[in-house]
């Protein structure tokens, strides 16, 4: 288990200073956990094309089931990994492997359906439909592609994951007229809907209070945990962090290395 | 597909104003171009069918369009009048049938015209309620006149004045309404037809009053002689033609100098229409005799050169509107960068993300259509009296 309260103590200047790192090299062989692979990288390369910005990690993995929380300051690449995991982005070189698929191989396409049957993506700032009601929100993934098919069964288990959340009397609400707490729960539930293999939580109780964080990651958690999924979460919410069974800090592997 | 639609419909209804302001937008540049065309192509039939059944119009010489149109459709726009006597001369030759047409007056909006009875044998004008123009003072109504004002036969109406303060001019006359005519859908649904004197009674022409040799008040009488008795203006005057004072209606002078405004001659066949037409080209003549359909069909190529003139500012209008409704769905496309990123992120096909634009687009359009069609339709059912009241009356 990775040592939290070393983390507690990083001060915000270090954090500042972290961002004017042109180059972040990672070497995680320290996580690598004895188990079945939910997320594989090996000899990654990442560059933003208009950026001076640089990623490599030689080898990263995360056992299927577990709920692993990503740490580090803002800028430090912490998006770019998710986004690299989910196929948004495509590495310069190495390999990106989810279950048994090696997500860097596919085409376009391919990785457009991968990410929306096998990954459920949770947002910082929510990203709902202002036009869309609760329940339309919750079934958008499924309007807008052919790998997913909207039928009765679907809709039910939107509302009962709805009303597990706390939402089900909000199904006919517009997205406007929700509380912060209750728009992430919305996006909760929009990820798990498609009952994806790994959820990717970028920063996902960041704009809540303390009492809605909590409240969320339980519901995310549970969640987790009912569907036999993955949890990847990128967090600046330290004190949640001892909640999740691994932490991957990548301040930590900058001050080794600029030692 | 039907995702697509769906998702569009949603955002469609909720950026109402939005939608809205294309959903006008496309409509009335749509609609407009239509309209006109579908106008001007029932106004060309209306002005034309009339034109073409009515072979040749005589009047005084001046603008042909004035006498036409007034002759036609009873246009408020009076000729240059000319007498009966123009109607005797086309008698006389024996080449045409004539029928003198005196439509100066108005009651209530609509045109009065003076006529003989031949004029509604050779409109082919039946009646449908109550009688034919039968005693001085009748007046047969068209078909909207008489749904327009509610009358029947038994009622009454009154002629209208020419001008407001026209004193001493025309008096005003009430008229017994005795038929209604079935509907024709041309201009003589909208007149009043009267027989010539009724009209000339209308005008002052004609008219009744005590017997000025019985008068006993000394202040009715201006001058008395054995032959002759002139009147004060305190004289009673009779605005009215009943039963009991019909017999004190009369004219004065030499009925064939009488005015009226055309006369519509109905030649016996092409030849005597030709032969007839030569009898007016003299240099001296004062009066002009016109071919209806020429004269429409330069009034027509005239519209039609307007027309062409507007085609291009619509055109030119339309290609604006077109580059501001795709400006607005540029801006509109950027404005949603976000949610398309967001759509991009959870999984969405580039493909899919084109047809949901697509679909939006789609369903203003067929909006549009929907809006623009009805409006067409409801032009195109009331076409012909649009064109009336628009173009001709």
């Amino acid at each position: 288990m990775w040592d939290v309260s070393k983390e507690m103590r990083t001060s915000s200047l270090s954090h500042i200073a972290y961002l004017t790192s042109l180059v972040i090299h990672f070497r995680l062989h320290t996580f690598i956990n004895v188990g079945v692979s939910m997320i594989k990288i090996q000899a990654l390369e990442f560059q933003y094309p208009s950026g001076e910005f640089r990623l490599s990690i030689d080898e990263f993995s995360i056992t299927k089931g577990s709920k692993v929380a990503v740490i580090g300051p803002s800028g430090s690449g912490k998006t770019t990994l998710l986004n690299l995991i989910a196929g948004i982005m495509t590495p310069l070189k190495g390999a990106v492997g989810v279950g048994d698929i090696q997500v860097s191989g596919l085409d376009d396409r391919e990785r457009r359906d991968f990410r929306i049957t096998n990954i459920g993506f949770v947002f910082q700032d929510f990203e709902l439909l202002d036009y869309l009601n609760v329940l339309d929100n919750i079934l958008h993934p499924f309007r807008i592609t052919g790998a997913l098919t909207l039928d009765r069964e679907v809709r039910a288990r939107a509302v009962a994951l709805a009303q597990e959340m706390g939402i089900g009397d909000k199904l006919k609400r517009n997205s406007n007229d929700l509380s912060h707490g209750e728009k992430q729960r919305v996006a909760i539930c929009r990820a798990l809907l498609p009952l994806p293999k790994l959820i990717l939580a970028d920063e996902a109780t960041g704009n809540l209070d303390p009492e809605n964080k909590g409240l969320i990651l339980d519901l995310l958690f549970q969640s987790v945990e009912d569907h036999d999924a993955t949890l990847l979460a990128v967090t600046h919410d330290y004190e949640l962090l001892k909640r999740f069974d691994r932490v991957v800090d990548f301040e930590e592997f900058h001050q080794g290395e600029a030692a | 597909m039907i995702d697509s639609l769906y998702i569009a419909w949603k955002y469609i209804s909720y950026n109402k104003i939005k939608t809205a302001t294309l959903v006008a937008c496309i409509t009335l540049i749509s609609f407009l171009p239509l309209s006109l065309q579908l106008l001007l192509v029932e106004s060309e039939r209306q002005l034309m069918s009339r034109a073409v059944s009515t072979p040749l119009v005589v009047g005084a010489k001046g603008s042909s369009l004035d006498l036409v149109m007034n002759t036609l459709y009873f246009d408020d726009e009076v000729p240059e009048l000319i007498t009966v006597d123009a109607s005797n001369r086309v008698m006389e030759t024996d080449l045409a049938l004539p029928i003198p047409i005196y439509a100066r007056f108005q009651a209530r909006g609509n045109p009065i015209v003076g006529t003989t009875l031949d004029y509604f044998d050779f409109r082919g004008l039946k009646i449908a309620q109550g009688r034919q123009l039968a005693v001085l003072g009748d007046c047969v109504l068209g078909a909207k006149v008489a749904e327009t004002l509610g009358l029947k036969p038994g009622d009454s109406l009154v002629s209208s004045p020419e001008t407001l303060f026209d004193l001493a001019g025309v008096y005003p006359l009430k008229m017994k309404v005795v038929g209604v005519l079935e509907k024709s859908h041309t201009s003589d649904d909208l007149a009043v037809f009267v027989d010539l004197k009724t009209a000339w009674v209308i005008q002052g022409l004609g008219h009744g009053h005590e017997d000025v040799t019985k008068l006993r008040d000394p202040t009715l009488v201006l001058k008395r002689t054995e032959k002759n008795v002139a009147a004060t203006a305190k004289l009673y005057h009779h605005t009215e033609i009943t039963e009991e004072n019909i017999d004190s209606f009369h004219f004065h002078g030499d009925l064939a100098q009488y005015p009226i405004t055309a006369v519509i001659a109905l030649p016996s066949d092409e030849k005597s229409g030709t032969i007839l037409r030569g009898r007016y080209l003299s240099r001296e003549e004062t009066q002009q005799i016109v071919r209806p359909q020429d004269v429409i069909d330069g009034l027509l190529q005239n519209i039609f050169r307007i027309k062409n003139v507007l085609d291009a500012v619509i055109s030119v209008v339309a290609l604006a509107t077109i580059l501001a409704v795709l400006l607005v769905f540029a801006l509109s496309l950027r404005l949603r960068q976000r949610e398309i990123q967001t759509i991009f992120k959870l999984g969405c096909r580039r493909a899919t993300i084109a047809r949901l634009l697509t679909a939006e687009i789609f369903i203003i359009v067929i909006m549009s259509a929907v809006f623009c069609g009805a409006m067409i339709f409801l032009i195109n059912q009331f076409s012909n009296d649009l064109v009336r009241m628009l173009f001709i009356r």
